[in-house]
């Protein structure tokens, strides 16, 4: 299949070139490296429309909001001063899967736009276990377009500035609307009566005469309103992680549909949850496909040698990563690790040396690196992707190094660097710097009082001695309280000690 | 696989989210207008300005860490000769970003943006509107007109123009040869001599001509006197109706007790004014008429800068102002504002004069006539023109304000046309 008619020549795109060209890549990408792609539908649009989609989130619809004006403005205003260079491309995980293009870019840049995202970021998109668990491709348009509507609604009706006010709330707490564990298979009320009769049953089965002859325990009445307390807990299911859907469940005073639009907000925040799990490696399967795709279409004689000298320019300017002392440094480049691990993976499977065979026995030397990739992809996060694939080879390319930065010392202290006795460290925090649930802070609900004064107490297990800055938490309490109709109380725990280091309070408006 | 081209689509949809986010930071937004008015130079009020507000009245407020509490790990790339357990002497004296860049961190930077020249002006006038629109509110609904814009290949019978119509079919036809019809006369006229003449040779000069004359005939069918691509009609196009006009008397009092920071204030009123009135007329036409004892009729820069010295008699520039609105701009046809800015000095005599000019001819002319009074100081002095135009209150296309700073000028301007002002 070697030395093919050019797909294209110079920089200037029509559509006709771009449906040959995406044939081309499919022919390599599904063929030859074995994507599994949603159906794909590529949308040009302008830069000004693009600025639009910057400022909802990078999605094609969204409900009103003043902060997403906000983001506009900013945008705008940094993109027509040169400030800031808009991105090539912008992918939606659904399906079908929706890319944007805009139409400045040119012929290459727009193949290398098709094969990042159209493959890269699809196969991912279509193929990583947290998307498929958390995600609904086929239906996010239409939830967004029902949301957009809901929304709409709800302002006629109820007046912008109420609605303004929910959304305000429910946006402060976007990321405390997570949920991080498999979603609960709901209980059916059947299963229910079907465990209180088992239970039942036990207790028969099981009964003795004997215990009744126990002399009873003093403190009685307290071990009652504890038993109480602990029932009602059990009831909320307490302890609450996804504030957003405890408050829509359980907030005495909100209408039914600011119930719904806080769903809303929770279920926007829960879809863009994978997408922060996985930006390393999204970012890297995206890059790595369109590196090997485009050197293939050079190999096979369908784009030329200018076309190949534009992409490599465009893709070393990706995966450019600054040492920690350059003035451009702004911490690690998704783009740039993420291609080198999957670069050093196919390393491994093809040419491994004999550190490679010990540390990753089940893949040096195994040859087919496109299956590992691929397993990869589908099975992990960055968290564990990093823990997991991260070689002593790539540690010492990138000459990676460890800093703990403590508040009360006067230094920083380079605690482990690449050689034999840091390797394991170095990967064990850099997978760390990636676990999501690390990274935010962890406050749960631990209390509400449903019957009494109805007060809601949020805990903040604080590790690490990372408190909350108080103006933002002062703030954010307040919606809070103002969503859940009292007061509202945040204690700081903090998780070694059981020490508490501070207390917040809050009282709704009324 | 599918191309969409979404090119097309409406831009700016996030034109309502802007709406949205003006509305929150109205306040401030308010506050960088009325700077704009104090410190920019009076002409170029009229383009946008650029906002800048403190994030923390549009912050969007999340649950995050403390910068400079607890410790935390980096992993980062170009280690250069760094050994385990060295120190590093914290940067930018240990307020705890670290050189990882704490993801926690928020900056609180001033929010930088534009508004636009419509945006801008929108907020500027907010609220205010003319008074006495209902007058002549017809015409500041422009009104569209017909007028002719060149010719169509198609239209309605009515509309063919028959001048058009013909030079192209004169022009095809003889592009193609057709043959004219005397020529046709000519030879059926020959034929018919040569039939009289029936005999020998003469038979053979018949058949040749009445071939010709089939010749000529058929050609004639071939070539329509009159096809259907020469037809052209008259084309005509909805086109705004001018009429939308307003004219704007600026009456100033020149004698030597304006100071310059006197007219200055005047000045800024007569601006705001100006466009205030550019935003409801298509024009607006501007007289500028300034007085002592004598008015007269002078342009712009006069009028602010020129000096001269004599008495005060209000009543001269009112006549000027009458007399220019009838040569030049009748009622029926025009909207009529006045501003009259005046430190309040007036010749006693000429009271009554000007009293009686307003109340029976000019207000009733006008649309809104206000009366500005400049002063440097409060003082409990009520100066003649206040107390005599006391009496014209009540007249609802008069108002009057007094202004003794430029700060005070937008908030007076604001009052003699918030929306809500009782005409009573």
């Amino acid at each position: 299949m070697d030395n093919r008619t050019l797909l294209y020549e110079g920089s200037e795109w029509d559509f006709n070139h771009l449906r040959r060209v995406h044939d081309a890549i499919e022919e390599i990408g599904v063929g030859e490296m074995g994507l599994d792609v949603y159906r794909n539908q590529i949308e040009v649009i302008t830069s000004d429309q693009m600025l639009d989609a910057y400022a909802s989130f990078g999605m094609p619809l969204m409900y009103s909001h003043w902060s997403f004006g906000k983001r506009y403005s900013r945008e705008a205003l940094l993109y027509r001063k040169g400030a800031q260079s808009l991105a090539y491309e912008l992918v939606i995980n659904s399906d079908p899967c929706v890319a944007y293009v805009i139409e400045e870019n040119s012929m290459t840049m727009q193949t290398l736009v098709i094969a990042h995202a159209c493959f890269g970021h699809n196969h991912f998109f279509k193929n990583n276990y947290l998307f498929r668990q958390w995600t609904h491709a086929e239906r996010v348009l239409d939830d967004l377009a029902y949301a957009k509507r809901f929304i709409a609604e709800c302002e006629e009706r109820y007046g912008m500035q109420a609605v303004e006010r929910t959304l305000d709330a429910a946006h402060a707490l976007m990321s405390q609307g997570v949920s991080r564990y498999a979603p609960q298979r709901p209980v059916r009320s059947q299963d229910a009566v079907l465990k209180a009769e088992s239970r039942k049953s036990h207790h028969e089965a099981t009964y003795n005469d004997l215990w009744r002859t126990l002399p009873k325990p003093k403190e009685d009445a307290d071990a009652d309103d504890n038993a109480e307390r602990e029932y009602d807990a059990a009831a909320l299911r307490l302890p609450e992680e996804n504030l957003l859907r405890f408050l829509s469940l359980h907030a005495p005073k909100l209408k039914d549909w600011q119930r719904e639009v806080l769903d809303i907000v929770r279920k926007t925040a829960q879809y863009f949850y994978p997408q922060q799990q996985t930006q390393l490696m999204n970012e890297g399967c995206a890059t790595f496909v369109h590196y090997q795709i485009m050197n293939r279409l050079h190999q096979t004689g369908q784009v030329n040698e200018a076309a190949m000298l534009e992409f490599l320019h465009m893709h070393t300017a990706v995966v450019t990563q600054p040492d920690f002392d350059d003035k451009r440094f702004r911490g690690l480049n998704p783009y740039a690790l993420g291609f080198a691990m999957m670069k050093d993976i196919e390393r491994i499977c093809q040419s491994p040396e004999p550190e490679d065979e010990e540390w990753f026995p089940e893949i040096a030397g195994q040859g087919d690196f496109m299956g590992v990739l691929r397993d990869a992809w589908a099975d992990f996060r960055d968290e564990s992707f990093v823990l997991q694939f991260l070689s002593p080879h790539l540690i010492r390319k990138m000459r990676l190094f460890a800093v703990r930065d403590a508040s009360d010392a006067p230094h920083l202290s380079v605690e482990a660097i690449h050689d034999e006795s840091g390797y394991r460290e170095i990967r064990h925090r850099l997978a760390q710097q990636y676990d999501l649930s690390k990274r935010d802070p962890e406050i749960e609900v631990t209390e509400a009082d449903l019957k009494g004064n109805r007060r809601l107490v949020l805990t903040h297990r604080v590790r690490d001695g990372k408190t909350l800055s108080s103006s933002n938490c002062n703030r954010v309490l307040r919606h809070v309280a103002n969503l859940w109709g009292y007061r509202v109380r945040l204690i700081e725990i903090d998780a070694d000690s059981g020490q508490t280091l501070n207390d917040y309070d809050a009282v709704a408006l009324p | 696989m599918q191309v969409i081209d979404r090119r097309q689509n409406p831009k700016s949809k996030s034109l309502g989210n802007r709406q949205r986010f003006l509305r929150r930071i109205k306040s401030q937004i308010r506050k960088t207008v009325k700077d704009a008015i104090e410190n920019r130079s009076v002409t170029d009020l009229d383009s946008g300005e650029k906002v800048s507000v403190t994030a923390n009245e549009i912050g969007e407020p999340t649950f995050g860490f403390d910068a400079a509490e607890g410790s935390r790990n980096y992993v980062i790339p170009g280690n250069h000769d760094y050994r385990r357990g060295d120190r590093i002497r914290k940067p930018g004296g240990g307020s705890g970003s670290g050189s990882g860049g704490s993801p926690d961190g928020d900056g609180e930077d001033a929010f930088v943006f534009m508004l636009s020249r419509d945006e801008f002006l929108n907020l500027f006038f907010e609220d205010l509107e003319l008074p006495n629109l209902a007058k002549r509110k017809l015409k500041s609904v422009a009104s569209e007109k017909w007028s002719r814009a060149g010719y169509a290949n198609d239209g309605s019978p009515q509309r063919l123009n028959k001048y058009q119509t013909m030079r192209r079919s004169l022009a095809r036809r003889i592009a193609l040869k057709r043959p004219r019809l005397d020529e046709l006369n000519r030879l059926e006229a020959e034929l018919e001599a040569a039939e009289s003449r029936a005999d020998g040779d003469h038979g053979e000069e018949a058949k040749r001509l009445a071939r010709l004359i089939e010749e000529t005939r058929d050609r004639m069918r071939a070539v329509p006197f009159l096809d259907p691509v020469d037809l052209r009609y008259n084309r005509f196009e909805q086109t705004p109706k001018p009429a939308t006009q307003a004219v704007m008397f600026c009456l100033m009092d020149a004698s030597a007790s304006m100071t310059e920071s006197l007219k200055d204030l005047a000045k800024r009123f007569f601006i705001l004014l100006h466009l205030f009135l550019n935003r409801h007329y298509r024009s607006v036409e501007l007289v500028f008429i300034r007085h002592t004892y004598t008015a007269a009729e002078v342009d712009e820069e006069t009028f602010f800068h020129g000096r001269e010295t004599g008495g005060t008699v209000v009543s001269s520039a009112l006549e000027v102002m009458l007399r220019i609105i009838r040569e030049r701009y009748p009622v029926q046809d025009w909207n009529i504002y006045a501003a009259q800015a005046s430190d309040g000095h007036n010749f006693d005599h000429d009271m009554p004069r000007t009293i009686e000019l307003l109340q029976r001819e000019i207000l009733d002319l006008c649309q809104y006539y206000a009366y500005i009074e400049v002063g440097e100081e409060e003082s409990s002095y009520v100066s003649a023109l206040w107390s005599g135009y006391a009496q014209l209150e009540a007249h609802p296309h008069f108002a009057r304000a007094t202004v003794l700073d430029p700060t005070e000028i937008y908030p007076v301007f604001h009052n003699l046309f918030a929306s809500n002002r009782q005409a009573s």
